[in-house]
């Protein structure tokens, strides 16, 4: 009887020493990491001036459709009757058929303000986030359609799967409270 | 008049050859001033979900961590963890798809510390570390009903069948290389597979790929025979969990006061989470315990050398999960492959103006960090091993039926067949 209480006590010994180190481990993990750690939360959004519109936005998005979307930034829009991001370059007529859209789900809504001056609005339900307007625009445009993560429709994945496969390192982790990086009121410059 | 007019073309020419991230600061066409009063639409920007309500996903969990320890412990209802587990099921589950979880918050602890850039939210440390202080003192009851993952496998068991001993085993060796597996390459900057390779998140979701779904799928298919497949052999977060559960100050036990070797519980679990008592003839017939024990203590440096070796055999091949280390080697091997216009990561890469030696130099980084990774992980999968076999042959006297602490899932199943009144 005696010699099982002496093993007995053994064990617990053995057991709340176990106990007191992994507290410790836990506690050393927790405190260093508490050193790093930020109140705010994380959110994944693209640098539009880092974005090539390679296409995968579209297509690796956890979502479908995608959670990324063409934003316009009317301030830097030229209004142009000869939109890069509306038409396709080879559209032999400025009319709004079907033919002769880049858009391939015919997200973009063309209208007419004054002569000669267009607006063009983005549907954010038909956009699939495909980036062949951003392509016309940057190319043949301002640049004032490009691509943003829409937050209201991200899952804010741990990791963007995007983000990984982005030949072009655009999508970052940026604080919550500035979830966009909209062209226009996004001072930052593309090199410094 | 003709001649601005030249000019003017001359000028549009030249910002066409600007290069494009120059141009994209000027406006080639100036923003027009509109005559009719037309108002500028503002651009929207939804905001993302409120940093309150991430605290107050925090806040549920402690809530569920909490009730579940007490029904586990006081109450001893196992209809009660049943229901807890649909609550989580739908609300950590369906409702907050299955993002954040405490078991892909590992990847991000670790990446804190890897990275000195990367900064870690708080919630997500919590979610982290909740779920281990709990069961450090009450036992692994973060499975039994808080998590999603282990819910949903938990609600689908239909007819589980026993696994034989050595299978159980050596399946659960699976959690330890994952584990490592996830901290490599999560410490490298590599991915987060935990995530990726959730199988469950897309039933969350109800949106998946096509591998992804039918992965999830055979895992639930399964998981009502064999039950709950990944939390036994996959989840790397169980290992955490398991260590801080061999040494709960509290746990589960399946009898309130006495165990009275009635055998009713005795194929109650269906994770074949409970030790019988030892037949202690058996022991001292076969006569190889001591003789054994010393083989095997002194096989586990030998496991521990394999496994580094292992590591370092397999590190160029792990390493090419990496963007970096792809590209580059994939432009060394092939060189050719620069002038296939269809290949996006290789056209983006020539466009970027990044040389070849800068990418190589990354890429060579990176591995290094793998070569030391893959060693290390390599011999603690070893050790993981050598320890196991250990095990297999060190004897511990029991009496009663009881519940291994470390695999045990604090589910309460075997609790309602104990006789035993309080
Ligand atoms: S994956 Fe990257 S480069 Fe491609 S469209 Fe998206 S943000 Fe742009
Ligand atoms: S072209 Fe693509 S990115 Fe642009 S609006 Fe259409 S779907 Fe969206
Ligand atoms: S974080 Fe997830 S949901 Fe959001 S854009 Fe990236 S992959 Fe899509
Ligand atoms: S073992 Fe893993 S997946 Fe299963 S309940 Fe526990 S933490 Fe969740
Ligand atoms: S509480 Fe533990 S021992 Fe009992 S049935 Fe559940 S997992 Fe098995």
């Amino acid at each position: 009887m005696e010699k099982e209480s002496k093993s007995k006590n053994r064990r617990e010994f053995i057991q709340s020493g176990a106990r007191l180190t992994l507290a410790l481990a836990l506690g050393s993990v927790s405190g260093l990491a508490l050193s790093k750690v930020v109140k705010d939360d994380y959110v994944w959004q693209i640098d539009p001036f880092e974005c090539t519109q390679c296409g995968r936005c579209a297509t690796d998005c956890v979502m479908t459709p995608s959670a990324v979307k063409c934003v316009h930034a009317y301030d830097l829009c030229g209004y142009c009757d000869l939109c890069g991001g509306y038409f396709k370059p080879d559209a032999n007529q400025l009319s709004t058929a079907a033919e002769n859209q880049l858009c391939p789900t015919a997200a973009i809504e063309r209208k007419f303000i004054e002569e000669p001056y267009f607006e063009y609005i983005i549907n954010e339900d038909l956009c699939i986030g495909c980036a062949k307007c951003v392509e016309g625009c940057t190319s043949f445009g301002n640049g004032s359609l490009h691509l943003q993560i829409i937050h209201d429709i991200c899952l804010n994945c741990n990791e963007c799967s995007i983000a990984r496969v982005c030949p072009s390192d655009a999508i970052k982790r940026v604080p919550a409270s500035e979830a966009y990086n909209v062209k226009g009121d996004f001072s930052k410059k593309p090199e410094s | 008049m003709k001649k601005i007019k030249y000019i003017l073309y001359l000028l549009i020419f030249a910002f066409y050859l600007l290069p494009s991230h120059l141009s994209a600061q000027q406006q080639r066409f100036p923003k027009p001033e509109f005559e009719s009063g037309y108002e500028q639409p503002s651009t929207v920007t939804p905001e993302p979900r409120a940093l309150s309500l991430e605290y107050f996903d925090v806040l549920v969990l402690l809530a569920v961590l909490s009730l579940v320890t007490w029904l586990i412990l006081k109450k001893r209802s196992r209809q009660g963890v049943l229901w807890v587990s649909i609550f989580t099921l739908i609300y950590f589950g369906f409702y907050r798809n299955g993002c954040i979880c405490p078991i892909g918050a590992i990847q991000n602890v670790t990446l804190s510390f890897a990275d000195p850039a990367y900064a870690i939210s708080l919630t997500a440390l919590l979610f982290f570390l909740f779920p281990l202080v709990f069961t450090l003192f009450f036992g692994r009851t973060f499975c039994a009903g808080a998590c999603p993952l282990g819910a949903i496998q938990d609600l689908i068991i239909i007819k589980p069948i026993s696994l034989p001993k050595w299978l159980n085993k050596t399946l659960g060796l699976i959690p330890y290389i994952y584990l490592s597996l996830a901290v490599l390459f999560a410490a490298t900057g590599t991915d987060f597979i935990i995530c990726r390779y959730d199988p469950f998140v897309g039933i969350f979701r109800m949106d998946a790929k096509f591998l992804m779904v039918v992965l999830g799928i055979s895992f639930l298919l399964v998981g009502m025979f064999v039950a709950r497949p990944y939390c036994r052999f996959f989840c790397p977060y169980s290992v955490l969990l398991s260590w801080m559960s061999r040494f709960s100050k509290r746990h589960l036990t399946i009898t309130p006061s006495k165990c009275i070797q009635c055998k009713l519980c005795s194929n109650s679990c269906p994770f074949d989470a409970i030790d019988y008592p030892t037949d202690e003839k058996e022991v001292v017939k076969s006569g190889l315990g001591p003789k054994r024990f010393i083989t095997y203590a002194l096989l586990i440096p030998l496991w521990i050398a394999a496994g580094v070796f292992v590591g370092e055999r397999s590190h160029t091949f792990l390493s090419k999960a990496n963007n970096d280390v792809y590209l580059a080697e994939l432009l060394i091997s092939n060189p050719e492959i620069k002038n296939d216009p269809d290949n996006i990561d290789v056209q983006t890469f020539l466009a970027s103006g990044k040389t070849m030696e800068t990418l190589v130099e990354e890429a060579g980084g990176i591995r290094q960090k793998f070569y030391y990774g893959s060693m290390i992980a390599g011999g603690f999968i070893g050790l993981v091993i050598g320890v196991t076999l250990l095990n297999t042959v060190v004897f511990r006297k029991r009496q009663d039926y009881v519940p291994q602490k470390g695999n045990c899932l604090s589910c309460g199943r075997c609790m309602d067949y104990c006789p035993v009144e309080e």
